[in-house]
C-alpha cells in the first residue's frame, strides 16, 4: 500500500508542477494535465479505501525531514478509515470539481494559472489529510491556507477580489498562531509531535495542560473553519471562482478544522472543557450564521452563510462526542454544498455573471437540470429525508439529544428550521416566480455544457443516496460509523427517557417541512417586488442584512487602530526618525569626507610635514610609555 | 647545485631573469619588446614554482643576512603573482600608449628582485637595501610615461616623499644598532630579551615603523598614495598597490613578530590607533572621490588598515590572516586596476565614474568582471574578500580586541557605499561614457580570469590557504 499512497499526492503535484512551469504553453489545454491528474489521484484513492474496508492500515515516512538536536520529525504519512473517507471526499469532489472548472473557466485568461493553483490544492489537502505529525499537519494546513489566498483573489484586478483574498489569508493567521502556538506548546509538553506517540501518551498531561493546547489548536480550527468569531473571510471569499468556492470554501479545506478536531479528539476528551468550548462554538455559529443566510442577496454569500452554519453542526458534533456524527455530515456536505455552489455556478454562468438573486426569477424552464439538481441539493442542505443532509444532521440531532446536551440541541433544531427557510427562499427566489433579470440576459439565458452538469448530475445523486447507503440509523450505529469505529470507538448510546430516536427524526422532518412552507409562504405563494427583497424591514432585518455588523466592529477595534499605528510607524517614526538616523550619518560621513579631503593639498611640503609629525607622535608616545 | 644557494633560489630566478631581459633589450627587433614581457613573465611564472617547490625548507645564506623559511615563501608567492598579473596586463597597455621599451620589464623585475629579497631578509641592512632596490625601481616606473604631465608629477612626489621617509627608517636602524651593536633581527631580538625599555631601541622601532609605515602607506603616511596611484601608469600603480605592499608588511611582520616580540604592549597598543585611523581616514575619504583611480587608492589605505588589524591581533591566527589577506588582496585589486586598464582607449584612462556608465550594456563581461572584484573588496560572499575579513576580524575578537573588529566592521559597511556606486553606475545608468573599444587581448583576459579565480577559489575554499599561511608564520613566532 505504501507506494499507492505516496502516489495519491503526487499527481497534483505534477500536474502543478506542469501548468506552472509550462502554463505559458499549455495555455488553454491546461485541464488535459489537470483533470486527469485529479482522475488518477480519486482511483489512487478508491484503491486505497478498498485496501482500509478490508481492515489494512499505513504509516510510513518519506524521508527524515529535520533533525536538530533533540527535536526530530520525518514527512509521514498515516491511512487510516477516517483518513480513507476523507482522501475519497478530497479527489472525488475535486475531480468533479476540476472537470466543472474547464467548461466554466474556459476562456479566462488565467486559465492555465488556475489549474495550477487547484492541483496545488489539492495536493496540499491531500498531504493535510496524510500527515501523520502534527509538524506536517501543519505546514499543509498553511499550504491550503495559501492555496485559499490565491484562488480567492484570482481575479486580481479586481479589488474587491484582491482585498478579499488579503482578507481571509489574515484572519487565517489570527487563528494559525493560536494553532502554531498549540503544536509547539505540545511538544514543550510531551516531546514529540508524532500522532501515534501523543496520542498513546495524552494521559500524561493535566487536563488544564490539555485544555490550553487544545484550545489553541481549536483557534487555528474557528479560523480555517470560518466558526465564531473569525467566520468573517468566509462570505467576501465568494470573490474567488464558484467552483473554487464549491471546492475550498464548502466542500474541502473549510472542513479541515472539523477533520483537525476529530482527528485530535483524544486531546480534547483528555480536557473535557476544550470539547464544550467546541460544542459550543459551533452550536452559536450554527444558528448565528443561519440566521444571517435569512436576509442575504447575493446567491453565493447565502450559501457561503449556510457553509458557515454546516460547520457549525459538525462542531457540534464533535464537540458533544459524536466525531462519525460529525465526519459524516462533513462528507455529505461536502456532497450536497458542492453542488448547490455549482448549480449556482451555473445559474451565473448562465447570467453572465449576475450573482444577485433580486435579478434572478423564473430560471426552472429554461434550465431545468440545473434547477432539479439544485433542488436536489437543496433538499440534502434542509434535511429532507432520503437525502443524505438528513441523515447526517439527524445524527448529531440524536446525539446532542440523547447526550444531555438539551439547550445545544434546541439551537441546533432552530438552525435547522432556519436552514431551510433560507435554502428554499433562495430556490425560489432563483428558479421560480417571474423573471427579473433585463431582456439582454434573459435572451442569452441557456443551460451549461455537458461538462459543466454532468458533475452536478454525479454529485446530485450522491447527495441522493449517500445516507440512504450508510447513513441509515440501526442499534449499532450507522454504517459509515461502523467503518470509523477503528477510529473513534462506539458509544453505547444510554436512553435519557424523553422522546426516542424515532421521534426525534420525526420532530426532524417536521421542522424541515415547517421552513419549506414558511419560505413558500413569504416568497412562493404570491409575485414578489423586487423592491421588497434585501430592502430593510425592520430594525432585525437591518441587523441580519448586515451581518450583525461584525465587520464593522472588528475594523473599529482592530482595523482602523492597527492602520493609524503603522501609518504612524510609516509616515512619522520610519520617515522622521530611522531614515533621519541613515540620511544624517550618510551627510554626517560625506561632509566628514569633504573636510577631510582638503587635507590632500598636492603640496608634498605639507605631505612630508605630515609624515614628520606622525613620526613625533610615534616617538613620543613610544618613548612616553 | 650548491646547497648553499639553494635559500637564494627565488632571488636568483628573479635576478638572473632581470640580467637576461637586460641583454635581450639591446638584441634587435629595436621597435618591439613585447618579447621581452614573454621572458620576464616566464621568469616570475619560474620563481613561483620554485617558491612553491621549496615549501618547507629551511636555510640561510650570507652569514644569515638571508633567511629562507616557510614565511618567505609564502610571501614569494604573493609577490609573483603580482608581478605575474601585472606583467600579463603591460604588454598591451605599453603598446597602446607608445611606452613599449625594455627598461620596464626590467625595472618590474629589478623591483620584484627587491620586494623578493625584503621577504627573506633577517638583516635590517639588508631589509633598506631591499626596499631601495624596489623602491627605486618603482619611482621611475611610476614616471615611465614621461610625456605625461600627471606621471612626472607622480614620479617625483613618490621619489621625495619616499627618499624623506628612508631617512627615519635608516636613522632608525642606526639607534637600533647604537641600542644592540647589531644590525641581525635575531641578534637584536637577543639584546632586547633583557626586559629593559631602553629609550634609544624605542625610538628606533618608533623611526622604522614611520619608514614602514610609508611603505605599507598607513595613516599619517599615506598622502602621496592618491597622487600617484593616480599619475602613474595603471599597472604601475597596480604593481605599487599589491607587490609593494606585500614586502612591507613582509619586513614589517617579520621585525615585529620576531625581532621586537619584547615591545609588543608597546607597538599594538600604536597599531590599534593606526589600524583605526588608517581604515577610517580611507574609507572616508574615498567616498568623496569621483576618480576612480583615487578612489581605489583610498580603498587600498583602508585595507591596509584591516590588514593592521591582524598584526595587533597577533599570534599565528592574527599574522596568518594578513598573509591570508595579502594574497586574496593582490587578486582583488591587480584584477580592478585591470579592468580599469583595459578599458582605457585612445589614450584616455577611463576613470571618472561616468566613464562607467551603462558599462554592462557595452561591456557585459568587463562590468560583470569589475563588479566581481568590488564585491570582493567589499568583503561579499562567496568572494575571497568574505573570507580574508572573516580571517582577520575573527582574529581580533579572537584576542580580545573586540572594539577593533566593530569599527572594522562600521568602516566595511561605510566602504559597501563607494564600491556599490560604481556597480550603480554600471548597471543602473544610461550608456554614456567611452565608446566600446576592441575586445581585451588575450593576455589582458588570462590576467583577469586568473584573478578571478583566485578571489572564487581563496572565498569557496579558503581554509587550505589559511593552513599554509598559518605555517607560514610559524617560524616567526617560536
Amino acid at each position: 500500500m505504501s507506494n499507492t499512497v505516496w502516489l495519491i499526492p503526487l499527481f497534483p503535484l505534477l500536474g502543478t508542477l506542469l501548468n506552472a512551469l509550462f502554463g505559458r504553453w499549455i495555455g488553454r489545454h491546461a485541464h488535459w494535465i489537470a483533470v486527469p491528474a485529479l482522475a488518477c489521484s480519486f482511483l489512487l484513492s478508491g484503491a486505497v479505501f478498498l485496501r482500509v474496508w478490508n481492515g489494512e492500515t499505513f504509516r510510513g515516512d518519506l524521508f527524515p525531514w529535520i533533525e536538530a538536536g533533540t527535536f526530530r520529525t520525518a514527512v509521514t504519512a498515516q491511512v487510516d478509515p477516517l483518513a480513507a473517507v476523507m482522501l475519497l471526499v478530497v479527489t472525488g469532489v475535486g475531480f468533479l470539481i476540476h472537470l466543472y472548472s474547464a467548461g466554466y473557466m474556459h476562456g479566462d485568461p488565467g486559465y492555465a494559472r488556475y489549474f495550477t493553483y487547484l492541483n496545488l490544492f489539492v495536493f496540499s489537502m491531500v498531504m493535510l489529510v496524510l500527515a501523520g505529525n502534527f509538524l506536517v499537519l501543519y505546514v499543509f494546513w498553511e499550504a491550503v491556507g495559501l492555496c485559499s489566498y490565491l484562488l480567492i483573489g484570482f481575479w486580481y484586478t479586481r479589488k474587491s477580489a484582491a482585498d478579499a483574498g488579503k482578507k481571509a489569508f489574515i484572519v487565517n493567521r489570527v487563528g494559525d498562531f493560536g494553532f502554531g502556538l498549540g503544536v509547539m506548546a505540545l511538544w514543550v509538553a510531551l516531546g514529540t509531535l508524532d500522532y501515534g506517540t501523543v496520542f498513546d501518551e495524552v494521559e500524561t498531561l493535566s487536563p488544564e495542560t490539555a485544555t490550553v493546547i487544545a484550545l489553541l489548536l481549536f483557534m487555528g480550527a474557528c479560523g480555517k473553519s470560518a466558526q465564531l468569531p473569525l467566520h468573517t473571510w468566509l462570505p467576501d471569499a465568494m470573490e474567488g471562482p464558484t467552483p473554487v468556492s464549491a471546492l475550498i470554501h464548502a466542500a474541502t479545506m473549510v472542513t479541515a478544522g472539523v477533520y483537525m478536531v476529530a482527528r485530535t479528539h483524544a486531546l480534547f476528551e483528555r480536557s473535557g472543557v476544550a470539547l464544550d468550548v467546541v460544542a459550543w462554538v459551533g452550536g452559536l455559529t450554527a444558528l448565528f450564521a443561519a440566521t444571517i443566510g435569512l436576509a442575504q442577496t447575493d446567491i453565493k454569500r447565502v450559501l457561503a452563510y449556510s457553509t458557515i452554519s454546516q460547520l457549525g453542526y459538525m462542531f457540534a458534533g464533535v464537540g458533544v462526542g459524536a466525531y462519525a456524527a460529525g465526519i459524516f455530515h462533513l462528507v455529505t456536505h461536502a456532497f450536497f454544498k458542492a453542488l448547490l455552489f455549482l448549480g449556482a455556478g451555473s445559474v451565473i454562468h448562465a447570467q453572465g455573471g449576475e450573482q444577485d438573486l433580486r435579478k434572478m426569477g423564473g430560471l426552472a424552464p429554461r434550465m431545468v437540470l440545473t434547477t432539479i439538481t439544485f433542488l436536489v441539493g437543496a433538499a440534502g442542505l434542509a434535511g429532507l429525508p432520503p437525502f443524505a443532509g438528513f441523515f447526517s444532521k439527524d445524527e448529531i440531532l440524536a446525539s446532542t439529544y440523547h447526550r444531555g446536551r438539551l439547550w445545544l440541541w434546541a439551537l441546533l433544531l432552530l438552525g435547522a428550521f432556519l436552514t431551510a427557510v433560507y435554502i428554499f427562499r433562495v430556490v425560489l427566489l432563483a428558479f421560480f416566480g417571474g423573471p427579473r433579470m433585463s431582456k439582454e440576459v434573459a435572451h442569452h439565458l441557456h443551460e451549461s455544457p455537458p461538462v459543466m452538469t454532468l458533475p452536478l448530475g454525479a454529485l446530485a445523486l450522491l447527495t441522493a443516496v449517500a445516507g440512504v447507503a450508510v447513513g441509515m440509523p440501526s442499534t449499532q450505529g450507522t454504517a459509515f460509523a461502523r467503518f470509523l469505529s477503528p477510529v473513534f470507538p462506539l458509544s453505547e448510546e444510554v436512553g435519557h427517557g424523553g422522546l426516542s430516536a424515532y421521534a426525534l427524526l420525526v420532530l426532524s422532518v417536521i421542522v424541515a417541512v415547517v421552513g419549506l412552507l414558511f419560505a413558500w409562504l413569504l416568497y412562493g405563494s404570491r409575485p414578489i417586488k423586487v423592491e421588497a427583497i434585501g430592502r430593510p424591514r425592520n430594525r432585525l432585518h437591518a441587523l441580519l442584512l448586515n451581518k450583525y455588523y461584525v465587520d464593522e466592529l472588528y475594523g473599529f477595534l482592530f482595523v482602523r487602530p492597527l492602520l493609524r499605528v503603522a501609518g504612524f510607524c510609516a509616515r512619522v517614526f520610519d520617515l522622521g526618525f530611522i531614515d533621519g538616523i541613515v540620511n544624517g550619518l550618510g551627510q554626517l560621513v560625506v561632509g566628514w569626507a569633504r573636510s577631510m579631503r582638503r587635507l590632500q593639498t598636492g603640496y608634498v611640503m605639507n605631505y612630508a610635514l605630515m609624515t614628520l609629525l606622525g613620526a613625533v607622535v610615534i616617538v613620543g608616545f613610544l618613548l612616553s610609555r | 647545485m650548491d646547497a648553499a644557494l639553494i635559500p637564494l633560489l627565488p632571488l636568483l630566478v628573479v635576478g638572473g631573469t632581470a640580467l637576461l631581459v637586460i641583454v635581450l633589450d639591446l638584441l634587435p627587433p629595436r621597435d618591439r619588446k613585447g618579447h621581452l614581457g614573454v621572458v620576464a613573465l616566464a621568469g616570475v611564472v619560474m620563481a613561483l614554482l620554485v617558491s612553491l617547490g621549496l615549501w618547507g625548507r629551511e636555510g640561510r645564506a650570507f652569514r644569515g643576512m638571508v633567511v629562507l623559511d616557510n614565511f618567505a615563501l609564502f610571501l614569494d608567492v604573493v609577490i609573483c603573482y603580482a608581478a605575474a598579473l601585472v606583467l600579463l596586463l603591460s604588454t598591451d597597455y605599453l603598446r597602446r600608449n607608445d611606452g613599449e621599451r625594455g627598461e620596464y620589464y626590467i625595472l618590474v623585475l629589478l623591483s620584484t628582485l627587491g620586494m623578493v629579497l625584503m621577504a627573506a631578509a633577517a638583516d635590517l641592512i639588508v631589509i633598506f637595501l631591499a626596499l631601495e632596490l624596489m623602491s627605486l625601481s618603482l619611482y621611475v616606473l611610476a614616471g615611465f610615461f614621461r610625456g605625461r604631465l600627471a606621471a612626472a608629477e607622480a614620479s617625483m612626489k613618490y621619489f621625495l616623499l619616499g627618499a624623506f621617509a628612508t631617512g627615519f627608517f635608516i636613522y632608525g636602524i642606526a639607534l637600533i644598532y647604537g641600542a644592540t651593536g647589531s644590525t641581525a633581527l635575531d641578534r637584536i631580538a637577543a639584546a632586547t630579551r633583557a626586559g629593559t625599555r631602553d629609550p634609544l631601541l624605542l625610538v628606533g622601532l618608533g623611526l622604522l615603523l614611520v619608514g614602514f609605515g610609508f611603505k605599507i602607506s598607513s595613516v599619517p603616511f599615506h598622502m602621496w598614495v592618491p597622487d600617484v596611484y593616480e599619475g602613474a601608469p595603471t599597472s604601475v600603480t597596480a604593481f605599487i598597490a599589491t607587490g609593494s605592499k606585500a614586502a612591507g608588511f613582509a619586513a614589517l611582520l617579520r621585525v615585529l613578530l620576531s625581532t621586537f616580540k619584547v615591545s609588543q604592549p608597546d607597538w599594538t597598543v600604536l597599531l590599534w590607533v593606526v589600524a583605526v585611523l588608517t581604515m577610517t581616514v580611507g574609507n572616508v575619504v574615498a567616498i568623496a572621490q569621483s576618480n576612480l583611480k583615487r578612489m581605489l587608492a583610498y580603498s587600498s589605505v583602508a585595507h591596509v588598515g584591516y590588514m593592521l588589524i591582524g598584526v595587533v591581533a597577533g599570534g599565528a591566527l592574527g599574522a596568518g590572516s594578513v598573509l591570508f589577506y595579502l594574497l586574496v588582496y593582490t587578486f582583488t585589486t591587480a584584477g580592478a586596476f585591470g579592468v580599469i586598464l583595459l578599458l582605457e582607449r585612445g589614450r584616455r584612462e577611463a576613470v571618472d565614474l561616468d566613464d562607467y556608465a551603462g558599462l554592462a550594456g557595452r561591456h557585459p563581461v568587463l562590468a560583470l568582471t569589475l563588479a566581481l572584484f568590488l564585491l570582493s573588496l567589499i568583503g561579499m560572499p562567496p568572494t575571497a574578500g568574505f573570507a580574508g575579513k572573516f580571517y582577520l576580524f575573527g582574529a581580533a575578537v579572537r584576542s580580545g580586541y573586540i572594539w577593533l573588529a566593530v569599527i572594522a566592521v562600521l568602516n566595511s559597511a561605510v566602504a559597501a557605499y563607494y564600491y556599490l556606486r560604481v556597480v550603480v553606475y554600471m548597471y543602473m545608468r544610461d550608456t554614456e561614457g567611452l565608446p566600446t573599444g576592441p575586445a581585451p587581448s588575450f593576455a589582458g583576459r588570462l590576467a583577469l580570469a586568473i584573478a578571478l579565480w583566485g578571489i572564487f577559489q581563496l572565498g569557496l575554499l579558503p581554509a587550505p590557504v589559511l593552513d599554509l599561511a598559518q605555517a607560514a608564520v610559524a617560524p616567526l613566532l617560536r
